[in-house]
C-alpha cells in the first residue's frame, strides 16, 4: 500500500509513525502512550492529503512570503547582517481552547500581579518595608530604576504590555520561564506568522477555527489612547526603536506600520516645555504615549544612563510632570529580575488573596537559610546564577564544574549567600517541527502576550512559538528569539466563537494615521532617491560600455579610434568617483586593459563608488525608513539585496557573466522607481525621495555629456559614442524618429540636454526640481524664494536660454567643445549647491546633546 | 548656629546653546541635626521650566530646562540653615561592628530595610579588595562600630595624600587606591567601598562648611567649594558622619545638602545640553555664620 514516491517522507502511516517523543518530557502532539492527541488529528490528516510534494511546496512558498514581506530577525554579530530572514515552521503549535482558557486566567493574574509589585516598588515600597522582597535583592538590581520612584502612572498601569514565555512541565502543566516587561518583544512576528501560514495552508487554518490575533492589536492602539493624556482629539502615539541596527527593527517597523504610528528613533524627539515634542520639518508636533522598544536605562542620558545617545534627554521628567505616556513605564525592567520568582507565591497572597496559578521554573534565593541549606545540598542539579546580572551574567552548572571550581562556587555562596539564586533547569516540552523532510520533536516554548485593557488584560489569542534548533533540551533559555518561529493556534471548540473577520483583517491597519515626516527620515528619503538613481545610471552606463567594448574585438586600438570606448571609460570613473580608475595616474594601462577596473567596479565592495557600494548604501538608507516603503517596494528592496548579496558572493570573472547580472538588477531599479513614483502617497517624504533622484538623474547626465561630447571625435566614434549616449539615457526611439537630419551631436543635445518633456533630459530634471523644490516646507518664510528654489531656477533657465548652435562649436584647437565644457560644468555645481542647499535647510540635524558633568565638572573638595 | 550660604556655579560655552536640561542637588535637605530655613535656586537665564521633586533618598531635586539660546549658564543656590549639634555617643560603647552588621537583617525594622541599600556596590563605588583590606585594619574582632570607623578615618587621612591634581569626578576607586592621593570626594569614596566591603551600611554626604570660622579656630580643606565625607549606621545612634578629609566628626561646621550611595546620586548640578562646544566652569562657595541658634 505505501507507493514509494512517498516513502521518504511523511506517508500514510510514516507521518506519525517515525516520530518518537523525547523521554522525560511532554510533548504537544503524542501522549506518553503513543497516541496522537485528537486535536492534532486534523492537521495531520491535511498534511498527508498534501503530500510530501505539497509540504515542500507550501514551505517554499512560506520562505517566498517571508522575503517578500522582509521578515528579518538579526541577533548581534550574524554575518548575515541586516537581513537575515525571520526563520517559521511550517507546522503550528495547536492549544486547545479549554486549556487555553485556563492558561489566559494563570496569565491574567500574573500580570495583575507584577503590575501590583510594579506600583509599590516605585511607590509606597510596603513589599520591601514587610520583607516580602528583601531590599537588598531590589535596591541592588540595576534593573531598578532610583530616579522612577514616585513617577506616577495613567490608572495606576506602569505595566502596559507583557510577555511571558512559557512551557509545560513533563506532567503537561504550564510553568513560566520568563518575564519580559521591559519592551516584549515578539507580538509582530507572532502577526507576521499568522499572515503567512494562514496564506500558506488557507484550508487547514479556515476549517481548525482558529482564534484570530487581530483583536489584541485593536486592544493594544485603545489602552495606548486611553492611558495617553489627552492633548487633542486623538493622541499622537509614537514608535521609539533604537534604530535599524536593532535586531527585531523589523518588528518596529512593522508594529508601528499595523497600529498606525510614527517610528521614530531618540534623536527625533525632544523634551520642551516639561512635555515631548516630535521634531518635524519646521515644526514640533506633541506626543501624548510612546510604545517604546528602547530598554529602560537607554531612555534618558540626564536622569538614567548618562552615556546614552539613543534616549531623550528629559524624557523622566516629561514623566513625572505626567505630560506622557511610556508603555511600560521606565524601571518596568525590575521585574525581568531572576530572584523575584522566589518569592511570587508569597506576593501574590498577599497583594491578590489568591494562589499563584501558574507556576515558575523553581527557584530558590540563598540569602534564605533554608534555601541556601537546600540548595547546597542539590547543587548538582541545579543552575545558579548571581542575581545581578552586572556582575556576571552566566548561569552556572554547578554539576558541569571541576572539583576546585564547585568548591570555590560553594565558597561564595556561603560567604554572599544573598547574592546567589539557583532554579531548577527548564525542560520545554516538545512540539512537532518540520526539519528537513522530517516532523521531528523540538524543545519548543511559547511566548504570550498581554495589554492593559480597561477592565483588566487581555491576552492575545496565540503568540509566538519558538524551536529550538537543537534537540538538547535543558539549555538555559536567553531573552532572544533566534531558532525558528512557530504560529499558536489557538482551537476554538465552536465555530460561532470566532469573530467575524476575514482574513484580510489581520494585514490592514486599524487606522491610517498620516505620520509626520521627521528630518532624519527626510534626509533618509532624500537619500534613497540619490542612490537609486545613481545605481541605475551606473548599470546602465555600465551596460553600454560592455556592448561597446565587447564590439570591438579589435580593442585595444590606436588611442585615436579608440576614443569612443575612452570617453566611456572615462564617464565611468568620473561618474562613480572612482579615481585614479580610467582617469588619474596608471589610467593608460588600465584603458589598455579594462576588464579588471570593470569588474571591480561591478562587484568590489571594498572600492568607494562601486556599485556594491551604491547599492548597499541604498539598502541602509530604505532599512532606516522601511516603515515609509510599501509591501511591494520593500519587495523590491529584497530583490536587489539579494542581487547585490550574489554579486559580491560570487563575483562574476568575464564580462559576459557580469552583463547577466545587471539585466535583472536594472529590471528591480527600474521597477522601484516606478513603485515610488505609483504607490507612494505624493506628501512630504515623497517630495524628498523625488527632489533626491532628479538631483542625481541631473548630475550624471551632465557628467555623461562632458565626458561624451566635449572631446571631438572622428566621425565613426562620434556615432557610437552618440548611440552609447543614447542607450543610456533610454532615448534611442525618440531620437530616431525625431531626427532623420541635421547635426547629430546637435540633436542629441537637443533630446538629452535641453527637452523638458524628455524624462531622462537635463531640463527635464531641472523643471521637475523647480516644481518640487516649491512644494517642500518653507518654515518661516512667508514671501520670496527659497535658496533651493532660487538655485533650481537659476539653472534651469540657463539651460532654457542656452543655444545648441552655439554649444555645438569646436573651439580653435580643434580638441573639445569648450562651452559646452563651461556650461556643463556649471550646471554641475549648481546642482552640487542645490543639494548642499536642502541639506543645510531640511536635515541638519539638531545637535548632538552633551553633557555638563564631564571631567571640567565641578569635583567636591 | 545658623549659617547662609552661597553657591554660585557657572558655565561658559563657547557656542550658543540651544536648549539645556538640568537636574540639581543644592537645597538641603532636613536632618536630625540639621533644618533648613530657606533655600532658593536662580537661573540665569530664565528657565522656561523649573520644578522640585524629592528623590528616592528624600533629597530635594530641582529640575530645570532652558530654552532660549545663551552662551552662558549661573546657577546661583541661597539657603539658611541652622545646626543643632547632636552629641556624639562615647565609641567604646558602641556595638561591636559585627553585631552592627547583623542587625542590619533585623525583619520589621523599617529603617534597617531602607539601610541596606548601602551596603550594596554602587555606580561610584564597586566592591573594592585594595579597600575592603585597607577597611579590615581597622575592624579587628568585636571592636565597637564608632571606634574601628574613627580609626579608619583616621588611617585615610593619614594615609592618603590630600591632592587636588591627582583626580577627576570619575576617578574609580582601585585608582585612588592605588596612586593613594585624591580630594574628599576620593576620600569617601574608598571608606564606603571598604565598610560595604565588610557588609556595612555607609552613605555619602554631600554638602559644605564653614569658611571662615571665628578666630582662634583652623579653615578646614574643602571650604571654598561644595565639600563630601561619609555616614556609618550605628546601632541605637542613626547615621553618624565622619569627614576623612578634615579627620573629625563632624558637629557645627559641616552643613549637608544631600545624601546618597556616591557622588552620582548627589551631584550637585548635572544637566544635557545641545550645542555649545568647550565650556568652561567656576564655582564659588561662601558659608558664613548669621548667629546662634534661638530656642
Amino acid at each position: 500500500m505505501s507507493p514509494p514516491e512517498l516513502a521518504s517522507l511523511p506517508d500514510q502511516p510514516g507521518l506519525v509513525d517515525a516520530y518518537v517523543p523525547l523521554p522525560d518530557c511532554y510533548d504537544e502532539m503524542r501522549t506518553p502512550e503513543g497516541e496522537v492527541r485528537p486535536h492534532w488529528q486534523y492537521l495531520l490528516d491535511a498534511l498527508r492529503t498534501l503530500g510530501p510534494a505539497g509540504i515542500e511546496e507550501r514551505w517554499g512558498e512560506s520562505r517566498r512570503l517571508i522575503r517578500d514581506n522582509g521578515v528579518t530577525y538579526n541577533p548581534h554579530g550574524d554575518p548575515r547582517g541586516m537581513s537575515r530572514p525571520w526563520e517559521l515552521d511550517l507546522l503550528p503549535l495547536l492549544i486547545r481552547s479549554d486549556e487555553w482558557a485556563e492558561l489566559e486566567r494563570g496569565l491574567i493574574q500574573r500580570a495583575e500581579l507584577l503590575n501590583l509589585i510594579l506600583r509599590d516598588l516605585y511607590g509606597p515600597r510596603d513589599l520591601v518595608r514587610l520583607e516580602l522582597i528583601p531590599a537588598e535583592l531590589i535596591d541592588g538590581h540595576p534593573g531598578y530604576l532610583l530616579p522612577c520612584g514616585g513617577v506616577e502612572c495613567a490608572e495606576g498601569r506602569p505595566l502596559i504590555h507583557y510577555a511571558a514565555d512559557l512551557t509545560r512541565r513533563p506532567d503537561g502543566h504550564w510553568q513560566v520561564i520568563s518575564d519580559r516587561t521591559q519592551t516584549p518583544l515578539g507580538a509582530g512576528y507572532a502577526l507576521e506568522n499568522r499572515v503567512v501560514l494562514s496564506r500558506v495552508l488557507p484550508s487547514v487554518f479556515r476549517d481548525s477555527h482558529v482564534h484570530r490575533l487581530a483583536g489584541f492589536f485593536r486592544s493594544m492602539r485603545r489602552a495606548l489612547t486611553r492611558l495617553a493624556p489627552q492633548h487633542g482629539e486623538e493622541p499622537r502615539v509614537v514608535v521609539l526603536t533604537p534604530g535599524p541596527r536593532n535586531e527585531a527593527y523589523f518588528e518596529h517597523a512593522y508594529l508601528a506600520n499595523y497600529l498606525g504610528y510614527t517610528l521614530v528613533q531618540g534623536a527625533d524627539l525632544s523634551v520642551r516645555d516639561g512635555a515631548l515634542w516630535l521634531r518635524t520639518l519646521g515644526r514640533l508636533e506633541r506626543i501624548d504615549a510612546v510604545l517604546r522598544r528602547l530598554d529602560d536605562v537607554w531612555c534618558d542620558p540626564l536622569e538614567l544612563r548618562e552615556d546614552s545617545l539613543l534616549g531623550i534627554p528629559g524624557l523622566v521628567q516629561a514623566a513625572r510632570l505626567g505630560n506622557v505616556t511610556l508603555a511600560n513605564a521606565l524601571g518596568s525592567g525590575v521585574l525581568e529580575h531572576p530572584a523575584l520568582k522566589a518569592f511570587l507565591p508569597a506576593l501574590c497572597q498577599h497583594l491578590l488573596g489568591e494562589e499563584l496559578a501558574l507556576s515558575d521554573t523553581p527557584t530558590w534565593w540563598c540569602g534564605d537559610p533554608e534555601s541556601r541549606a537546600r540548595v547546597l545540598d542539590d547543587l548538582d542539579r541545579l543552575i545558579v546564577r548571581p542575581v545581578h546580572p552586572a556582575l556576571d551574567p552566566t548561569p552556572i552548572q554547578p554539576g558541569t564544574l571541576a572539583p576546585e571550581a564547585r568548591a570555590r562556587l560553594v565558597r561564595a555562596i556561603e560567604t554572599h549567600p544573598r547574592r546567589y539564586i539557583a532554579q531548577e533547569p527548564v525542560v520545554p516540552a516538545t512540539a512537532p517541527a518540520l526539519i528537513g523532510r522530517q516532523l521531528e520533536p523540538r524543545p519548543t516554548t511559547l511566548r504570550t502576550f498581554l495589554i492593559a485593557e480597561e477592565e483588566g488584560y487581555a491576552v492575545m489569542p496565540g503568540g509566538l512559538g519558538r524551536v529550538h534548533s537543537t534537540p538538547e533540551a535543558a539549555l538555559p533559555l536567553s531573552g532572544q528569539l533566534g531558532g525558528l518561529g512557530k504560529d499558536v493556534w489557538v482551537l476554538a471548540s465552536e465555530p460561532e466563537r470566532q469573530e467575524t473577520l476575514l482574513p484580510l483583517s489581520e494585514i490592514t491597519p486599524a487606522v491610517v494615521q498620516e505620520s509626520a515626516v521627521s528630518s532624519r527620515v527626510a534626509d533618509n528619503l532624500f537619500w534613497i532617491g540619490r542612490y537609486a538613481e545613481r545605481a541605475e545610471g551606473l548599470v546602465r552606463l555600465l551596460r553600454v560600455t560592455i556592448f561597446k567594448y565587447a564590439e570591438r574585438s579589435d580593442y585595444p586600438l590606436s588611442p585615436a579610434s579608440s576614443s569612443c570606448l575612452r570617453a566611456l571609460l572615462e564617464a565611468l570613473t568620473q561618474q562613480t568617483q572612482t579615481f585614479p580608475g580610467f582617469l588619474g595616474p596608471g589610467a593608460e594601462e588600465r584603458l589598455n586593459d579594462p576588464v579588471p577596473e570593470l569588474l571591480a567596479l561591478i562587484s568590489d565592495r571594498s572600492l568607494v563608488g562601486s556599485l556594491p557600494q551604491t547599492l548597499e548604501a541604498l539598502g541602509q538608507a530604505a532599512y532606516s525608513v522601511r516603515d515609509r516603503l510599501s509591501a511591494d517596494t520593500w519587495r523590491i528592496i529584497g530583490d536587489i539585496e539579494a542581487l547585490q548579496a550574489s554579486l559580491a558572493d560570487h563575483p562574476p570573472r568575464v564580462l559576459s557573466q557580469a552583463l547577466d547580472e545587471l539585466d535583472p538588477l536594472v529590471t528591480s531599479l527600474v521597477a522601484f522607481s516606478g513603485l515610488t513614483q505609483e504607490n507612494m502617497t505624493h506628501n512630504e517624504g515623497w517630495h524628498f525621495l523625488e527632489t533626491g533622484r532628479r538631483l542625481e538623474r541631473g548630475a550624471t547626465t551632465a557628467s555623461l555629456l562632458r565626458s561624451t561630447l566635449v572631446p571631438v571625435a572622428g566621425e565613426a566614434d562620434e556615432n557610437m559614442l552618440i548611440e552609447a549616449v543614447l542607450g543610456v539615457t533610454d532615448s534611442t526611439i525618440t531620437y530616431r524618429r525625431r531626427y532623420r537630419g541635421g547635426t547629430r551631436v546637435g540633436a542629441l543635445l537637443d533630446l538629452v540636454f535641453q527637452d523638458e518633456g524628455n524624462p531622462r533630459a537635463l531640463a527635464y530634471q531641472l523643471a521637475m526640481l523647480g516644481r518640487l523644490v516649491t512644494e517642500l516646507p518653507r518654515g518661516d518664510l512667508a514671501v520670496g524664494r527659497t535658496p533651493a528654489e532660487k538655485l533650481a531656477l537659476k539653472s534651469l533657465t540657463d539651460i532654457r536660454l542656452a543655444e545648441i548652435n552655439q554649444l555645438i562649436q569646436v573651439d580653435e584647437s580643434g580638441q573639445q567643445r569648450a562651452r559646452l565644457a563651461e556650461m556643463l560644468a556649471d550646471l554641475n555645481l549648481q546642482l552640487a549647491a542645490l543639494s548642499d542647499a536642502i541639506t543645510a535647510q531640511y536635515f541638519r540635524h539638531e545637535e548632538q546633546p552633551h553633557s555638563l558633568l564631564s571631567r571640567v565638572a565641578e569635583v567636591p573638595v | 548656629m545658623r549659617y547662609k550660604v552661597q553657591h554660585v556655579t557657572r558655565y561658559d560655552y563657547a557656542d550658543p546653546v540651544s536648549l539645556c536640561h538640568s537636574i540639581a542637588h543644592l537645597k538641603p535637605i532636613d536632618t536630625r541635626a540639621q533644618r533648613c530655613l530657606s533655600a532658593s535656586l536662580r537661573v540665569d537665564p530664565w528657565p522656561a521650566v523649573s520644578r522640585e521633586h524629592e528623590d528616592f533618598f528624600g533629597n530635594r531635586v530641582s529640575y530645570f530646562s532652558i530654552q532660549q539660546a545663551h552662551r552662558a549658564l549661573e546657577v546661583t543656590a541661597l539657603s539658611e540653615v541652622e545646626i543643632m549639634p547632636v552629641p556624639t555617643p562615647l565609641p567604646e560603647r558602641t556595638t561591636p561592628w559585627e553585631l552592627a552588621l547583623e542587625r542590619l537583617y533585623d525583619r520589621g525594622d523599617g529603617l534597617m530595610s531602607d539601610a541596606r541599600i548601602f551596603t550594596l556596590p554602587s555606580p561610584q563605588v564597586p566592591l573594592d579588595d585594595e579597600a575592603h583590606a585597607f577597611a579590615a585594619v581597622s575592624f579587628t574582632p568585636g571592636r565597637p562600630i564608632l571606634e574601628a570607623t574613627l580609626d579608619l578615618m583616621t588611617r585615610i587621612h593619614r594615609e592618603i595624600e590630600y591632592d587636588p591634581t591627582a583626580t577627576t569626578v570619575a576617578t574609580p576607586v582601585a585608582e585612588v587606591m592605588r596612586q593613594r592621593r585624591g580630594v574628599c570626594q576620593d576620600f569617601a569614596h574608598i571608606a564606603i567601598s571598604g565598610l560595604r566591603g565588610l557588609g556595612l551600611a555607609a552613605r555619602y554626604v554631600s554638602g559644605y562648611l564653614e569658611t571662615l570660622p571665628p578666630p582662634g579656630q583652623v579653615k578646614l580643606q574643602g571650604a571654598d567649594a561644595s565639600h563630601a565625607w561619609f555616614s556609618v549606621l550605628v546601632p541605637d545612634h542613626g547615621w553618624i558622619d565622619f569627614d576623612p578629609t578634615n579627620d573629625c566628626i563632624p558637629v557645627e561646621q559641616h552643613i549637608t545638602t544631600a545624601i546618597g550611595r556616591d557622588f552620582q546620586d548627589v551631584t550637585p548640578l548635572r544637566g544635557i545640553f545641545y550645542g555649545g562646544g568647550q565650556h568652561d566652569l567656576s564655582v564659588a562657595v561662601d558659608v558664613n555664620r548669621i548667629g546662634e541658634a534661638v530656642d
